[in-house]
């Protein structure tokens, strides 16, 4: 039988939650509130006037096969870039876990780059890549290839998501680091005993008792390259060349703020955010079941 | 209680801000000028402050123009915005369609009796800035026109003579020819693309960049930005792309670090480039005129302006009003003018600042910085000349260069780009004629 702690009255427990309450009312119900009514308006830019389109906005946005492309795109960027955040970040981790000496410096190094916010990291990679300047780009152009992601697409995609995915294998790294510790060793010796080598125990024990944590990081680096990796594009390509780098995100910041189009930028947020609910949702329906605690 | 911790909060700072400024009247003027062009301005403000005792100036910078036109509209919103808003031509008219926003210059001028003579302004910056009836609107500040500036120790080193005659695209297209079989890795690089190789080659060769007089005569104006003369120009720098002389840096004006550094032979960027460009150039560079197709239109008519004018918000009080008009008038007057054209490379907006310069022998001492002058009043502007008024045109830009983009990888031809380019900015000029109504 489940144990459960109970409160006397009412009071406490409302005390208790009221802070994240209050903290979620105001910075996000709210907000999606105003979005949701918002999108269906076509104000103009000084807020004088409002006209009320029914779903319009809606309909504007999904005849736009620019803006339908957009999704593939964000489809793409988001896949790369949480592959290329776990991925290495599970590899750096395992490698640390094996460390007996001198694992606290690498924890240390490793974590650093999580410090550096999103459009500093765009800048830092922009400069090494930097067409006329960039270190990696000259380098690049001694073996004989010519870097110029200012007109060629792939090379635009590839580092804005090496740029997103950079800061990002810290963070994935402390939580593998973590769940790997937690590991038991009594499983992983009773393993070794049977004759079985190190990577046989990781694909065949360790990895299966992280699947919680991988699970965690798909959902929170999926959200992450949905909305936070907004400063990177912002800094590095604009959305271009062409529209190869213009993620949703990214449309909601241009068609607002630069296109004072606050109707369609709204429009855009909704959808957005059924389209992250609606993949949260998928996550935990089919890739939970996978997942053992 | 809000209004309560507003006010206490507001009677706070005024009691901490410098003793002696409570008598005056404070103006906030909100700009977007950082660098060398941040102190000049800020020198401007100071010496209208030191000019009189009534009024004073608080000048900010808000971020580039596309930031600057966002803290203004957000301020409105919140009912803070300031007195003085400056807006980038492409800002233009979205302001203009915000009559509940903005108190039009020639009101401002006429209430304050602040010296104003609206023809006193050269008519092809003025009439950017002018209402369909006549009225100015906004008051121009600094405005630019593109030019075409030659790095003559690279034009040397390829072996091409440096005093070519480049006033005509047949030309350059020569010299481009000749330049990379000198060797030169980087013939031509430009800056605003759409800006100086779309929206000013049409009026240059006096053909429609967008129906309705370009959006002057009204919002439901269409883009025109397809026509032959357009195309055949980016084809030919498609070629130019495909060749290796034709150097694509980005979409704003990344060409000029290229160029400053001495690494491109030509470059097309603004005459306010003028001021970098000097500042940093280690080797002989010209000023030449922009060049044009000989034979296409009416060409050369004349070239159109890029920068920015300031605006009048609304919702203050007329006492305030007056020292935004004497505010505006100091900075139109002519010794004011002259000194920000000189050190800047902006366009004198004032026929009489031009003179003045032209007097103090500047443009002897400096030549080629009258180029920019000329190109732009040489003739009337026609419909087509006038310069270019359209909705959500920051973004239509945006459009723009994607499609240019395309054009240059060679993922596309420049008709399909162009044709692609009307169809997506024609949906938001759509939207905008919506929302404006």
């Amino acid at each position: 039988m489940e144990k459960r702690v109970t409160f006397r009255g009412w009071l406490l427990p409302l005390c208790l939650i009221a802070p994240q309450v209050i903290i979620s009312v105001v910075f996000f119900f709210y907000p999606a509130g105003q979005a949701i009514w918002q999108s269906l308006f076509i104000p103009d830019p000084f807020g004088l006037s409002m006209q009320y389109v029914g779903l319009g906005n809606f309909e504007y946005l999904l005849s736009d096969k620019f803006y339908r492309a957009s999704f593939v795109t964000t489809a793409v960027f988001s896949i790369l870039v949480t592959l290329a955040s776990m991925i290495p970040a599970l590899f750096l981790a395992v490698l640390a876990d094996r460390l007996i000496k001198g694992s606290g410096v690498y924890r240390t190094l490793l974590i650093w780059p999580y410090a550096v916010a999103p459009a500093v990291a765009g800048v830092l990679w922009l400069f090494m890549f930097n067409t006329r300047v960039g270190v990696v780009s000259w380098y690049l152009g001694q073996l004989g290839y010519d870097w110029n992601h200012v007109l060629n697409g792939s090379e635009a995609m590839g580092l804005v998501v090496v740029a997103s995915a950079w800061g990002r294998i810290s963070y994935n790294f402390l939580f593998f680091f973590a769940a790997l510790q937690a590991v038991p060793r009594s499983v992983i010796e009773a393993a070794a005993i049977d004759g079985a080598r190190f990577w046989r125990r990781f694909f065949t024990i360790v990895l299966p008792l992280l699947s919680p944590t991988t699970f965690f990081l798909l959902v929170v680096n999926v959200v992450y390259s949905f909305f936070e990796t907004f400063g990177v594009i912002h800094t590095i390509t604009s959305g271009g060349p062409q529209q190869s780098t213009t993620i949703l995100v990214y449309k909601v910041f241009s068609d607002g703020f630069v296109g004072q189009d606050l109707g369609s930028s709204s429009a855009q947020s909704v959808i957005l955010l059924i389209v992250v609910g609606l993949l949260t949702v998928l996550q935990f329906k089919f890739v939970e079941k996978r997942v053992h605690y | 209680m809000k209004k309560l911790v507003f006010g206490a909060i507001a009677a706070a700072t005024t009691a901490m801000s410098p003793i002696g400024a409570y008598a005056q009247t404070e103006i906030q003027f909100w700009h977007a000028f950082t660098g060398r062009l941040g102190e000049l301005v800020a020198a401007q403000v100071e010496e209208f402050n030191a000019s009189q005792s009534d009024y004073t100036v608080v000048a900010s910078h808000k971020g580039n123009y596309s930031e600057t036109l966002n803290a203004g509209i957000a301020a409105f919103r919140a009912g803070e915005q300031p007195h003085v808003l400056m807006v980038f031509e492409v800002g233009t008219a979205t302001m203009m369609a915000a009559g509940g926003a903005i108190k039009p210059v020639y009101e401002v001028m006429a209430e304050s009796g602040a010296e104003f003579d609206s023809d006193a302004y050269i008519g092809a910056v003025k009439g950017y800035y002018t209402s369909a009836d006549g009225q100015m609107l906004s008051l121009p500040f600094n405005s630019s026109t593109p030019v075409l500036w030659v790095n003559r120790d690279a034009m040397e080193a390829a072996g091409v003579d440096p005093d070519t005659d480049l006033s005509t695209w047949q030309n350059v297209d020569a010299v481009l020819e000749q330049l990379k079989a000198g060797g030169e890795d980087c013939p031509l690089v430009t800056a605003w693309q759409s800006w100086i190789h779309l929206e000013n080659l049409s009026a240059y060769h006096d053909v429609p960049f967008a129906t309705k007089d370009n959006g002057f005569a009204g919002t439901d104006t269409e883009l025109a930005l397809n026509g032959e003369v357009q195309v055949a120009h980016l084809s030919k720098m498609g070629e130019w792309a495909k060749d290796g002389k034709f150097i694509y840096t980005g979409r704003r004006n990344e060409g000029g670090a290229n160029f400053r550094a001495g690494e491109c032979a030509l470059f097309t960027e603004s005459s306010a480039g003028y001021a970098g460009i000097k500042a940093e150039a280690e080797f002989a560079f010209d000023v030449r005129p922009l060049p044009y197709w000989e034979g296409v239109g009416n060409a050369p008519q004349n070239t159109i302006i890029g920068g920015a004018s300031l605006w009048v918000m609304q919702g203050h009080e007329a006492e305030e009003y007056k020292g935004v008009g004497e505010f505006l008038s100091f900075l139109s007057s002519t010794p004011v003018q002259a000194k920000w054209h000189q050190d800047t490379g902006y366009l004198p907006i004032t026929v009489a600042a031009g003179e003045a310069t032209k007097e103090a022998g500047f443009y002897d001492e400096n030549p080629g910085t009258d180029v920019a002058v000329i190109q732009m009043t040489a003739k009337q502007p026609t419909a087509n000349s006038n310069g270019i008024r359209l909705g959500s045109f920051d973004q239509i830009r945006g459009i723009i260069d994607e499609e240019l983009e395309g054009i240059w990888a060679g993922d596309k031809t420049a008709q399909e780009a162009m044709d692609s380019a009307k169809e997506r900015g024609d949906a938001l000029l759509r939207r905008f004629e919506q929302a404006s109504k």
